[in-house]
């Protein structure tokens, strides 16, 4: 099996910058909030990036704010994960009622965009990480159901199905022995779209200055802080912006190539 | 050889396949065919599926369809060679010098513009007639293919009409332009058997009228006995043999003609009656929302290890009663008695042994074994689920069900992907016979399969049922079929029961309308059958 | 009535079932979440009489379905409430930034929808050939970016570096069209640019779709021209999944504008919600989320009629 050169190198970048997320506290050379120099320093020997708008050291702070960006992301992509292709399996074979009420509700919360009811839902609760994590996955849940009980449906209509059915078999054994095997690869590749998504939504609730909030840090949350930089010429908030970029195209490189392997659906943003 | 319209010479095809996770690799569709069409007649290829034919009717048209590749030989017609022709001069001859017509009607037309708009568009855009010209010869066309009213038939879209409508409007759109050749790709194939010797015997008669030559593609030697003047026998790409159609069926040299022309001649002499281990009482079953009956009253025995074909055309009901018998489908009224039982009307209310007791076999094969399991789990399965066999048992029991359906004990690590299409038929069987069943149902098992390789598997299940005793369900539309399986025979129409007796009694006259016009209907493997059957119809037609 | 204008009517009427349903998530979700709104507004610090006091003045001692259909028959005439944070009427408020933010989308729809049909033809036209390879490879970059990315790109290029534009986009009543047109233009760029590269993907791959049709086929082998096969046999099949390709994307700007909006700090409805969500200012975020949702939920319904309206199944019945 040959990997196209593509795909080998997003494997390598999302590798890196994960592995940065987890070693962030061994590969930062300073404090995530240490005051180390003057204001938007240019970059030398000491500061490989500079320093930001109150003097903190921009690498230690990009390292430490990949880590919450990808922690978060993470743990809302396994959250609308696990939830969005239990409920979307489980529609797709009992069917009737059930499928009836799960997808009406999912109907219902995709009609208004994720941005807005995420807001709307900010409005009210406190932004915490917890929070936070909870709308997002639950809010990405919805697409995941969608196409986890579409690639389902096909499936159960399959005679093979059938058969298991006229067998005599319980839902455990249609689930996880006949439908499950045949539905993993679709849903693999949207995992990392999922994530990409997942990326982008908290940078942008960040930016807003309504994700992660101070004295943590994310990628979104820095590019806010520098922002009023770039008017004076300062790249400074660029650096985060282009590590948004650069993982979110890794990500989307490995899943490109593995969606071209396998025939899905592709769950669209917004 | 001069005067020859199309002349193919030692043609080669090839195509890039893409296998999911290979490197992809060159393979050889057509190997050194040479061929040649006359003015005025017809030449039929024929073959199985993967044997060419379609890849070399569109060739002479030089097209590929997907990524295929004409690489060698030469494709002469009208006396120039076509094969590396620019795109200019293909456009120049596709639909002026050839047309082409497809197995889906249904497909081939756009559904968003009108059926004249369509069959006249190829006359107006190479500017061989004006546009009232073109529409009088479509109407003219219509008339004479049989189509209803030919005046106005061109103002419906392609959903307003029916299959084999649609079928009859394709081969007007192809001889509208007047061409020198037409390519009939398995024009009847999709049809119901009644609407296929109707569509068949219009384009005979068209290409008859036209003067056309044509090319004439089927996997079925009985239908291009009727319409071709010559047969060219494919298989894996190469040519067989070629000869004059009443040398080909009367006496074929190569031992896979021979094969061919005396398939489904299996003699199977019906058994006598013994008890019931099904019998359908007065059964009425509807689909959920839909306010009709798919089946009405429908009342039928099946004698303990003997085979019930159950026939009809599609929309008969034939499958919904195996859906009833299997539980998906819980009747409205009636009740099904099985081996002195009643069955419980809904699936879930059935015992172990009920399910246990009646098994089925599907029309695909492919998508009745899940791709992701092996053989051996797909035939383990219900040994595990009903006998709770486990280790080296399970697998002995395996390797003699394998055997059984004549396939060796190397198969039971394979995938369902790795097997050919007779083999996952056979799996499939092995699967329903694993579970000891009283009656297996099977839904039209070999409809999917190339004739020698469907009888291969009906011998296999007659073979079954001599060993083990078990009753079939047959359910078909090939009356072929029916006469080398059945011991009893039930034929279904508009979801009822038309006749039902033994094999003997239903066959012989005196017959009702719609079971005379089934029988009448099947092609046989001699010429001149289908005049005859027209004849005879006109004759009693006018008797009335 | 011809069943097809049943049809239409059926689905806008679900449509507008769809958004009183969408209402009430807006109204009654929210205040079924755990969160006191008014200890929320009023920090950890207030008395329990003024909290008691601003609980009265919201109306939140009242149960909430009384509330609701209160908010929705003044939403009905017109009347969305007072702000809270401000005490200023939403709706007088909210009139001049929709007049903003439609100008903005506006502009950017103009500019996207062509250009993506465009290019979505070209990709597909020359499928698997370099031009595809070319718009595919830079529209993947394009999707992974976030909105606000391709905003500081762009501001920061042309707008501090090589000074083309203005970097804020100013707007004021009585601003002439062409000084308007000026200020929005980064941000419109902006826009184009995100909406743009999903738009395009999705054309090509609805082009393509009908082009692997059996009936292109039909017409290939007809001796037709390029030009007549897509003309001809795949522009009208392609009308439906293409336009429904550019409403999706159209509700999609719905999101895109009220980043670019904070980006540019452009006076419209998404810098307005922005600003009043980190207030906590419920009313006036329930009134936007609602008129956000209703453009959303509007350009489906329109993209579902068009697709019925196009299909022939439909228009000729049996």
């Amino acid at each position: 099996m040959r990997i196209p050169i593509s795909a080998l190198m997003g494997m390598f970048f999302t590798g890196a910058f994960f592995l940065a997320a987890i070693f962030a506290p061994l590969l930062a050379p300073y404090g995530m909030a240490e005051v180390v120099g003057g204001v938007w320093d240019p970059a030398s020997s000491t500061h490989l990036m500079g320093t930001d708008a109150i003097g903190r050291d921009l690498l230690s702070r990009m390292i430490y704010g990949g880590q919450t960006t990808i922690f978060v992301a993470s743990v809302a992509t396994i959250l609308s994960f696990t939830l969005g292709s239990v409920l979307g399996f489980s529609a797709a074979v009992a069917g009737g009622y059930v499928d009836q009420g799960l997808s009406r509700m999912v109907d219902l919360v995709m009609a208004i965009p994720a941005l807005i009811l995420a807001l709307v839902i900010l409005s009210v609760l406190p932004v915490t990480l917890t929070v936070l994590i909870l709308v997002m996955g639950l809010l990405d849940a919805t697409r995941v159901f969608r196409l986890a009980r579409a690639v389902a449906v096909d499936i159960t209509v399959m005679d093979y199905v059938e058969a298991a059915r006229l067998r005599g078999e319980g839902w455990a054994w249609i689930i996880f022995r006949e439908i499950l095997p045949n539905a993993l690869s679709p849903l693999v590749a949207e995992l990392g779209l999922r994530f990409i998504f997942a990326v982008l939504f908290i940078s942008t609730l960040s930016f807003l200055g309504l994700g992660v909030q101070p004295p943590l840090a994310d990628w979104g949350g820095i590019v806010k802080e520098n922002a009023s930089g770039l008017v004076y010429g300062i790249p400074a908030a660029l650096i985060p912006a282009f590590a948004i970029a650069a993982l979110a195209i890794s990500v989307n490189l490995v899943a490109d190539w593995v969606l071209s392997r396998t025939t899905s659906l592709k769950g669209g943003r917004g | 050889m001069s005067d020859a319209l199309l002349q193919i010479r030692n043609l080669r095809i090839e195509a890039t396949s893409y296998p999911p996770g290979e490197a992809p690799r060159d393979v050889v569709l057509v190997d050194d065919v040479s061929v040649s069409v006359e003015k005025g007649r017809v030449l039929g290829l024929i073959g199985e599926s993967g044997a060419g034919k379609s890849t070399i009717g569109l060739s002479s048209m030089a097209y590929g369809r997907g990524g295929v590749r004409l690489t060698g030989g030469t494709i002469t017609l009208n006396g120039r060679d076509i094969r590396l022709a620019d795109a200019r001069a293909l456009r120049a001859l596709r639909g002026r010098e050839v047309t082409y017509v497809a197995q889906s009607a249904a497909a081939a037309f756009n559904p968003a513009i009108r059926l004249m708009d369509q069959v006249v568009e190829t006359c107006l855009a190479h500017k061989i007639m004006g546009r009232a010209e073109a529409e009088a010869r479509a109407v003219m066309l219509f008339g004479r293919l049989g189509l209803p009213d030919p005046e106005t038939f061109g103002k419906r879209y392609p959903h307003q009409v029916s299959g084999g409508q649609l079928q009859r409007a394709m081969t007007a759109m192809a001889l509208c332009p007047k061409p020198d050749l037409v390519i009939f790709d398995e024009p009847t194939t999709a049809l119901d058997v009644t609407t296929q010797i109707e569509v068949l015997a219009a384009i005979k008669e068209a290409i008859r009228d036209t003067g056309v030559a044509a090319l004439y593609i089927t996997h079925d030697l009985a239908v291009v006995a009727q319409v071709a003047d010559d047969i060219l026998v494919l298989r894996h790409g190469k040519r067989i043999e070629y000869g004059t159609t009443e040398q080909i069926i009367t006496a074929p040299n190569e031992p896979y003609t021979q094969a061919l022309v005396s398939v489904r001649s299996i003699e199977h002499v019906e058994k006598a009656d013994a008890p019931a281990v099904l019998q359908i009482q007065n059964v009425t079953a509807r689909y959920k929302g839909t306010n009709f009956d798919v089946l009405k009253n429908i009342t039928l025995d099946l004698p303990a290890g003997q085979t019930l074909a159950v026939v009809g055309e599609s929309g008969s009901g034939k499958s919904t009663l195996a859906r009833v018998i299997t539980g998906l489908l819980p009747p409205g009224q009636g009740r099904i008695r099985f081996a002195g039982r009643d069955l419980a009307p809904d699936l879930a209310a059935r015992s172990r042994d009920d399910l246990r007791e009646v098994q089925m076999i599907y029309q695909m094969a492919d998508t009745a074994m899940n791709p992701r399991q092996t053989v051996g789990t797909i035939i383990g399965r219900p040994l595990e689920f009903y006998f709770g066999l486990k280790g080296a048992e399970k697998r002995k029991r395996i390797q003699d069900l394998l055997d059984q359906i004549e396939m060796g004990s190397g198969f039971i690590d394979r995938y369902p992907a790795e097997l050919s299409g007779g083999q996952k038929q056979r799996v499939c069987i092995a699967r329903a016979l694993a579970a000891k069943p009283k009656l297996i149902i099977c839904d039209e098992v070999t409809s999917a399969l190339d004739p020698l390789v469907a009888d291969g598997i009906l011998k296999l299940l007659l073979a079954l049922q001599a060993a083990e005793g078990v009753a079939y369900l047959f359910i078909t539309h090939d009356l072929a079929t029916v006469r080398a399986i059945a011991d009893r025979i039930a034929v279904m129409y508009r979801g009822e029961v038309r006749r039902y007796g033994t094999k003997t009694d239903v066959l012989a006259p005196p017959f009702d309308d719609y079971t005379e016009l089934l029988l009448s209907s099947v092609p046989e493997m001699k010429m001149g059958w289908l005049e005859g059957v027209l004849d005879s119809r006109k004759m009693e037609a006018a008797g009335n | 009535m011809h069943p097809v204008l049943t049809l239409v009517v059926q689905r806008i009427a679900l449509g507008l079932l769809l958004l009183l349903a969408v209402s009430a998530v807006i109204f009654l979700g929210v205040a079924a979440l755990p969160g006191d709104t008014a200890q929320a507004i009023l920090g950890q610090s207030a008395t329990p009489q003024a909290l008691a006091n601003l609980r009265a003045e919201m109306g939140l001692d009242q149960p909430a379905l009384t509330r609701y259909f209160q908010w929705l028959g003044g939403v009905l005439t017109g009347d969305l409430g007072t702000s809270i944070s401000n005490r200023t009427d939403i709706a007088a408020a909210i009139g001049q930034r929709l007049g903003n933010t439609l100008f903005l989308a506006g502009w950017a729809a103009v500019i996207s929808v062509p250009l993506a049909i465009l290019l979505g033809l070209v990709a597909a036209r020359y499928n698997g050939r370099w031009p595809d390879k070319l718009i595919s490879g830079a529209t993947l970059s394009a999707i992974s970016l976030p909105e606000f990315v391709v905003g500081y790109l762009i501001l920061y290029f042309l707008a501090v570096k090589w000074q083309l534009f203005p970097s804020v986009a100013m707007v004021f009543p009585g601003m002439g069209m062409m000084e308007r047109l000026n200020a929005v233009i980064l941000p419109v760029i902006v826009l184009v640019l995100v909406v743009l590269a999903h738009m395009m993907r999705m054309t090509r791959a609805a082009i393509l779709n009908v082009m692997q049709s059996a009936y292109i086929e039909t017409a290939e082998l007809k001796g037709l021209s390029p030009m007549q096969v897509i003309w001809r046999h795949a522009f009208p099949n392609a009308i439906a999944p293409v336009v429904n390709v550019v409403m999706l994307n159209l509700a999609y700007l719905v999101v895109g504008v009220v980043v670019v909006e904070v980006v540019f700090v452009y006076p419209g409805m998404g810098q307005y919600l922005v600003d009043h969500v980190a207030k906590r200012d419920l009313p006036v975020v329930q009134a936007v989320g609602l008129i956000f949702a209703a453009v959303y939920i509007g350009l489906n319904i329109l993209a579902d009629v068009i697709s019925i309206l196009a299909n022939p199944r439909l228009r000729h019945p049996k």
